[in-house]
């Protein structure tokens, strides 16, 4: 589909940069408004008023899911069981986020840097993920032992949690 | 019992970081037009279109519908599959679906992306869910970064381990006309590249790029008669088994484990390392080049930097891989998936000029993407 438009200019020998026009979309944004649903309502409504971290498991393999939801992916089971998870934990996997870009939720350049990682809290067979909190004195490793850090102030979302940080012994 | 399928055709753009000329109609009709004329068919010869993207580095839905003037679906069943990262490979598991169905004979498969057109790292946060894994999540770079630590503390692999494999694949891009960077690298230069995300540095990592490819399928009644040398599909399989990033095991790479043992099984093949000529892997980082030929049962755990580093995969080793460049040197996400199918197809048919690997006979094509997710084709100058 080369241009056959004459008043344009020519495609060979090949157009420059400046010569193609750019449309851009402007700062227009669309905002959304999901549902938590029952089960990740009830994990944030625990660690608000309760402060503690719930996970449910799987009547089949006996997994206990963080986050929580309906139904075991691989069993394909209902889970209705809720039981108390962390809130130690252990760092599986990490890393030191450097470069910047641009948050979706918020349209701004993420601050960074910053660390962050897998969290296997103490009770669940699989991972919540979170800022790390980055200590010279205390780097981040793999075996890690964190505690977690919560708001004074929760409006029943993941940021209700500030970072995990060293478990100090 | 599926019927026999081979690609008859491919064609590419030429890919860069930015098309600026094109509009992305523009570019997919540059890759249609090529892999028809590879083929010497036309537009009317086609039965079929399927085309995949992932729609939010453009933001625009319907791409079947808005590229339909370029995509030559026109009055043809014309639609979209999309999977996140995997879209490429999942275009060109489903295009051998739906030929080995017996329902087309001809089929146009088409993947692309215009990645300078958005902040790709942000599009890719938005694949993930909104209440628990876009906190901290920052994309494919951060995704990757926190595998490789994982890989790293269980087998001592080191930076220079994974640079070694970098190196590689850039070098192998200057075999490739179609690679969008076609530059050669040293360890040091990898090594002293900014770190983005530890402990992945610019080096490590594939770029951002815009181009399409477009792969030809023809049933086994017409496919000799289009190309003497069809590539025929010997086997796929997939596996998109999570959707929190939470639930992955950070190794060995089980998406492509259990893939790969379901697709050597149909294919019958025992050995990988000693069967295969040359495989072109979806592997976006360095680590990868290490960690997921472990998955495939090329090298036993924490071994494969050892086959690296042996020139075992370099062109003229072994069992070449990613003799195009890689993911390292071209990413058209959407399209990324479906070029190493292509590329696969171009290798069997003794059609992939300086980067053939000479008497290719038997080649495996992989993608990932998702949460930790794998495809997987393999390929055969004879029939299955």
């Amino acid at each position: 589909m080369a241009p056959t438009n004459p008043d344009l200019p020519s495609a060979e020998p090949a157009l420059k940069r400046r010569d193609i026009l750019t449309f851009s979309s402007g700062e227009a944004f669309q905002p959304f408004h999901y549902s938590v649903g029952a089960f990740g309502t009830r994990f944030f409504d625990e660690l608000k008023k309760n402060r503690r971290f719930m996970g449910v498991r799987c009547p089949g393999c006996k997994k206990v899911y963080v986050p929580p939801r309906p139904v075991c992916g691989p069993c394909y089971l209902p889970m209705t069981e809720w039981v108390p998870v962390g809130p130690l934990g252990t760092v599986i996997a990490f890393t030191m986020l450097r470069f910047a870009f641009i948050d979706p939720e918020t349209g701004q350049k993420k601050p960074v840097p910053y660390g962050y990682g897998f969290i296997r809290l103490d009770g669940a067979d699989t991972s919540l993920q979170h800022f790390l909190q980055v200590d010279e004195k205390a780097p981040i490793h793999i075996g890690m032992r964190v505690r977690p850090i919560l708001e004074d102030v929760m409006n029943g979302n993941l940021r209700d949690i500030r970072h995990f940080e060293a478990e100090k012994k | 019992m599926a019927n026999r399928v081979a690609i008859v055709g491919a064609g590419q753009t030429d890919h860069s970081g930015s098309r600026w000329d094109v509009t992305g109609v523009e570019l997919i009709n540059e890759a249609v037009q090529r892999a028809l004329d590879s083929a010497e068919l036309t537009r009317d010869d086609i039965d079929g279109v399927v085309i995949g993207n992932m729609g939010h580095f453009e933001g625009i839905n319907g791409v079947e519908l808005w590229s339909i003037e370029g995509n030559g679906g026109l009055g043809k069943p014309t639609i979209k599959l999309t999977t996140g990262g995997t879209t490429g490979s999942t275009l060109a598991i489903g295009g051998y679906h739906m030929v080995a169905s017996g329902l087309f004979k001809k089929l146009l498969v088409i993947g692309w992306e215009k990645n300078s057109e958005s902040d790709t790292t942000g599009a890719i946060t938005t694949a993930f869910d909104p209440i628990w894994d876009r906190l901290v999540f920052a994309g494919a770079i951060s995704g990757l970064a926190v595998e490789a630590s994982a890989y790293m503390k269980r087998f001592g692999v080191t930076e220079r381990d994974a640079a070694r494999a970098a190196v590689r694949d850039r070098k192998h891009a200057v075999n490739n006309p179609h690679a969008h960077i076609r530059k050669e690298i040293s360890i040091d230069e990898v090594l002293r590249s900014p770190m983005l995300s530890d402990p992945i540095k610019a080096l490590d990592i594939c770029p951002r790029t815009d181009g399409a490819c477009a792969v030809i399928y023809a049933c086994e009644v017409v496919a000799e008669k289009i190309s003497p040398k069809p590539a025929w599909i010997h086997a796929t399989a997939n596996r998109h088994p999570y959707a929190y990033l939470g639930d992955v095991d950070w190794y060995p790479l089980h998406s492509l484990v259990a893939a790969s043992k379901e697709a050597y099984k149909k294919a019958g093949i025992r050995e990988p390392l000693k069967e295969f000529d040359v495989l072109e892997l979806y592997t976006p980082y360095s680590f990868a080049n290490l960690s997921w030929i472990e998955a495939l049962g090329l090298a036993k755990p924490g071994e494969g930097a050892k086959l690296i580093w042996d020139g075992a995969t370099d062109m003229g080793g072994e069992l070449p891989i990613n003799p195009s460049g890689g993911v390292i040197s071209t990413n058209p996400i959407g399209a990324t998936g479906l070029i190493r199918a292509a590329e696969c197809a171009l290798q069997i048919m003794g059609k992939a000029g300086a980067r053939q690997v000479p008497g290719a006979k038997r080649a495996m094509s992989t993608g990932f993407g998702g949460c930790f997710w794998s495809d997987l084709l393999i390929y055969g100058a004879d029939k299955p």
